[in-house]
């Protein structure tokens, strides 16, 4: 049978608890052995889908936001849920930079940014009765010559070397 | 707390923070506006030499500043970026608006 370990967060929609949201899921996937980059992806992932429900979702009020997480074999799934506005047209809001709040600096690069550090994103949402962000990465469990055990050692140069080699792959 | 913003001249550098989200670009923002505004701010550099975290808003809060500075003939860069927030300026598009260094630019009359 395969591995799986839950847990589900729930936390007022102010802009202080989007670094508390993405660092408790950065948390909870070590458990999956992650390289340095595949934890940043997360984190910026998560960062986006929390930040939309508090500025878009509810639109500066004080409601509440809740991230269920999954962790099945080498999987994470993360759900990201508000119950604000809702999207009336959701291929649009995930066109690359669109957005509806231009005038408050939003880049339009959410969705955008979801799609490109996870494997897949689907969005599920209504007019008021709001939107969930779901979202799954698969964590590789690859060793490159030993070079990412040396990483969980916080051996940093290695880890340094190890995410260049990757990148220069993508 | 560090100084956030430093002023030589007609330089300002925005000394960014570890994260920038979209939480600590709204406090970034007020301030570097009242000041772009207030003083003759002709250069605008963030410096990225303690950040090691940014999402869409950090993009977005650059974007702004950026379109700022332009509209008043003055000039943006991007200095001390390492390898992570390369790749977050690279993905987002905004290197090809804004010139990025590892290190500290070489350009004469930017400081």
């Amino acid at each position: 049978m395969m591995h799986q370990n839950e847990m589900k967060l729930e936390f007022d929609s102010r802009s202080c608890n989007e670094s508390f949201a993405r660092v408790t899921v950065a948390a909870f996937m070590t458990q999956l052995d992650p390289t340095l980059e595949e934890v940043a992806d997360v984190k910026t992932a998560v960062s986006e889908a929390v930040t939309n429900a508090i500025i878009h979702g509810y639109e500066g009020r004080v409601e509440k936001v809740t991230i269920f997480c999954r962790l099945e074999g080498q999987e994470l799934y993360v759900e990201v849920r508000d119950y604000g506005k809702g999207i009336a047209d959701v291929p649009r809001a995930m066109e690359p930079l669109y957005t509806t709040k231009e005038e408050c600096d939003r880049a339009g690069m959410g969705f955008s940014f979801m799609e490109a550090f996870m494997d897949s994103l689907e969005v599920e949402s209504a007019p008021e009765r709001g939107t969930c962000v779901k979202m799954r990465k698969r964590i590789s469990r690859e060793t490159d010559g030993g070079s990412d055990d040396e990483c969980r050692d916080g051996t940093n140069a290695r880890c340094g070397e190890a995410i260049g080699n990757r990148q220069e792959r993508l | 707390m560090n100084q956030v913003f430093t002023i030589a001249g007609t330089v300002m550098t925005i000394h960014l923070p570890a994260e920038l989200d979209h939480h600590s670009a709204e406090q970034i923002r007020a301030e570097a506006d009242r000041l772009i505004r207030t003083r003759n701010i002709r250069s605008l550099m963030f410096d990225f030499a303690g950040t090691s975290f940014m999402d869409s808003s950090g993009i977005g809060m650059i974007i702004g500043r950026y379109k700022m500075m332009r509209f008043m003939g003055g000039n943006v860069v991007a200095i001390r970026v390492g390898e992570a927030m390369r790749r977050i300026l690279t993905l987002s598009g905004v290197y090809k608006v804004i010139d990025i260094y590892e290190d500290l630019p070489q350009q004469p009359g930017l400081y």
